[in-house]
């Protein structure tokens, strides 16, 4: 086996046994320019016919997908943060310092009326809102509300709207098509498979619904679908990207918050736009994924953040579960001679 | 640096403390235990809601100025920053049927070691039984992982390939290697029921070394088959399978010896069930210690094993563990007590097995055993790069 099949920096299709592998391909999304407009997840779903995740209020930020699923293969995070102040006057230092921002949105908008709704297929843990509406009428304090609406005037055109500490981090999460991908390391039946240009793909022909790739990925993206009972997830357009064309999610994405081409060309192109960044005063952004030396050995769909990833939902440190697999099966093998010998014990008794 | 950890260690310990009743209520639909709560989860750091200003994620850094108020009540702060309180790795997919067929896999590998050991020792009855319960066990075992598949009709797809990367794979070309030995094992202890002419004739001295080789081929991959589903559960990123690696195989290799020796308890008259008692004591003392070291030298993610429905299923298995072999040990001359022991230690290798199955559910659906590790880690890696740098 040659090295690194496990752990550490590698180019997955040449290890996987292309010859003549085209260069490696991936998404880099930058969430600094996401609008969380969605357009990535309906994409999505256009083109690769993925069923809805039921049509539920889920009571958080606008985010109503909820998370990844086998029915979700983009999922928009929507994040509200007061942030404290730390500029004379200006809300967050860096990317939003200048930005017009008035009273916070967050307070009654956002109240939660979660009660459990009815099972809607693939559940990404988050119970929907009965009629978050009524809730938030029974915890209103008088006085007016911000109902959503947009307002009349321009944003801060009126001269006391007080400024607030408060931002929103949006960020469209997908599969991040692992150099050492946990879901394809264990699959048993070959369904997932490595394809050319370096993703993760799952075969549906093939997928018995075992379900071992679920709790095998340290993002957990992969997901099983309820009433189908196969693993379903992105597949980076696999039917697109072969003919040379833009997964529909990165083509559909008006921002270019999502961008896709060659990995090696995203990682410059990333570096250049955190360095941009830094240079503006936005400290907290960051990259994710981009580092051939971490857990996963690097990632093929990575992003750039504006704060720790557990914020938008991702392991801060994901490490591939096969890389202690070689001293797994050294202990199991410890523990079957261990039995073996007990066995021995037991027969050399004597006899009564 | 000492200075350094002692802070983060106190910094966690106290959060982990006042956090967690709050990091409990915030989570929705979290053990299925509770009510969905009437908030999002820690993720965002809410100004108003209605239960007071969840503090958290946003500011995971020690001291947190400006994030109390004093004139507002205030949720204590959660130990760790997540999305809304959300699951980060995904809780497995598998019903019961798994952890029903982590029990019967090892009963079927620890009757087919009785067998074996009844045969090395010359205890006919040992033998017989073992086997026999060997057959069912792995039957029972096929149902259960058929039956879980969300495709059942497509079982076969797992004889596609053989890969030493996914345990499951090894797993079943193993079962594929035990089952029919096992079974033919099994009906060859019916030869003697055959008539002697003709071609049930034939059966008849044909079985018995057919037989023979079978409980050689079972009781070799017998312990392959007891030891690899704890690879199964640990290659995972559930936090606290993968965490308790190095143990998990004992404790599933103690499970099945006491499983199997409590076959021979059960089936076995006094005089004949000396090696079971010793597979007994042996198997209990292996499963004994590798659940006691699961459940205290993993940390945090040790404490889904001691808490809620897995600490209850895992404190019940060392109970009945315990009594069993006492019982077999002291009751060896009464049938009934034997019999009793036998079962005691059937149903601690179920509790034991279960209480592993749900302590790993608990721990893939609380995003806190997957942050906080993960957070010290990088910590850690970041003092030890200061230490090499400086």
């Amino acid at each position: 086996m040659p090295s690194n099949s496990l752990y550490g920096p590698l180019d997955p299709a040449p290890d996987a046994g292309y010859t003549d592998a085209p260069p490696r391909m991936g998404f880099f999304t930058d969430t600094s320019v996401c609008i969380g407009c969605k357009a990535c997840e309906v994409a999505c779903k256009e083109w690769n016919g993925v069923p809805d995740d039921g049509f539920n209020l889920l009571g958080m930020s606008y985010d109503n997908t909820g998370g990844l699923t086998a029915n979700s293969w983009r999922h928009v995070a929507f994040i509200e943060q007061p942030r404290a102040s730390s500029g004379a006057g200006t809300d967050t230092p860096g990317a939003f310092a200048g930005t017009p921002a008035g009273p916070s949105a967050s307070a009654h908008s956002a109240v939660v009326a979660a009660s459990a709704g009815q099972d809607t297929g693939t559940d990404p843990g988050v119970p929907p809102a009965v009629d978050a509406l009524a809730a938030a009428g029974t915890v209103a304090p008088p006085g007016p509300q911000f109902l959503g609406m947009p307002g009349h005037d321009l944003p801060g055109r009126i001269p006391d709207a007080p400024r607030t500490d408060f931002r929103w981090l949006m960020m469209s999460n997908v599969c991040k098509h692992c150099t050492h991908a946990g879901c394809l390391d264990v699959c048993p039946t070959g369904a997932l498979f490595r394809t050319e240009f370096g993703t993760v793909v799952v075969q549906e022909d093939i997928c018995n619904g075992c379900g071992y790739c679920i709790p095998a990925c340290p993002y957990g993206v992969i997901d099983q679908r309820q009433g189908d009972g196969r693993a379903w997830k992105c597949t980076m357009c696999y039917d697109r990207i072969g003919d040379g064309l833009t997964p529909a999610c990165a083509k559909a994405c008006p921002t270019e918050s999502i961008q896709y081409g060659e990995l090696s060309e995203l990682r410059e192109r990333a570096a250049t736009r955190v360095a941009a960044l830094h240079e503006q005063g936005v400290g907290e952004a960051r990259l994710y994924g981009h580092d051939e030396n971490d857990g996963v050995g690097g990632d093929g769909a990575f992003f750039l953040l504006l704060d720790e990833p557990e914020v938008y939902g991702l392991p801060p440190d994901p490490v591939v579960p096969t890389k202690n697999l070689p001293a797994m099966w050294r202990r199991a093998g410890l523990a079957a001679l261990t039995m073996a010998a007990a066995v021995v014990v037991a027969a050399a008794g004597r006899r009564r | 640096m000492s200075a350094t950890s002692d802070r983060l260690g106190e910094d966690y310990g106290e959060r982990d403390d006042r956090g967690r009743p709050a990091t409990e209520a915030e989570r929705p639909g979290g053990l299925g235990e509770r009510p969905p709560a009437g908030r999002p989860g820690s993720g965002l750091a809410r100004d108003e809601a209605p239960g007071g200003p969840v503090r958290d994620g946003t500011s995971r850094r020690g001291g947190r100025k400006g994030g109390g108020r004093g004139d507002r009540p205030m949720v204590p702060p959660a130990s760790f920053g997540s999305y809304y309180g959300k699951p980060i790795v995904k809780a497995p997919v598998w019903h019961h049927d798994i952890a029903a067929y982590l029990f019967t896999g090892g009963l079927a590998a620890g009757s087919s070691l009785l067998a074996a050991a009844g045969d090395l020792s010359g205890r006919p009855a040992l033998g017989r039984a073992g086997r026999l319960a060997a057959l069912g066990a792995v039957t029972a075992s096929a149902y259960f992982l058929i039956h879980d598949l969300g495709r059942p009709a497509r079982f076969h797809h797992m004889l596609r390939v053989a890969k030493p990367t996914s345990p499951m794979s090894v797993g079943t070309w193993v079962l594929t290697a035990f089952g029919p030995a096992a079974g033919v094992a099994a009906i060859a202890e019916g030869a003697p029921l055959l008539p002697e002419r003709g071609v049930l004739g034939l059966v008849r001295r044909l079985l018995p070394p057919l037989g023979a080789a079978g409980q050689v081929g079972a009781a070799l991959t017998a312990p392959a088959l007891a030891t690899y589903t704890a690879v199964l559960l640990s290659d995972t990123s559930t936090p606290s399978w993968h965490a308790a690696y190095e143990e998990l195989p004992f404790v599933f290799a103690g499970s099945a010896l006491a499983s199997g020796a409590a076959v021979g308890l059960l089936a076995a008259p006094c005089d004949q069930a000396g090696p079971a008692r010793r597979m007994a004591v042996c198997g209990a003392a292996l499963e004994l210690y590798g659940a006691h070291r699961v459940e205290t030298t993993k940390g945090l993610l040790s404490e889904p094993y001691r808490t809620g429905r897995a600490g209850r299923l895992l404190r019940a298995g060392r109970a009945l563990t315990a009594a069993g072999v006492a019982g077999a040990l002291l009751g060896r001359r009464s049938r009934v007590a034997s019999a009793l022991s036998g079962l005691s230690l059937l149903a601690a290798s179920l509790a034991t097995r279960f209480g592993i199955f749900e302590g790993g559910m608990a721990s893939a659906k609380d995003p806190k055993y997957v942050v906080v590790p993960q957070r010290e880690r990088l910590q850690r890696r970041a003092e030890s790069g200061d230490a090499g740098g400086s």
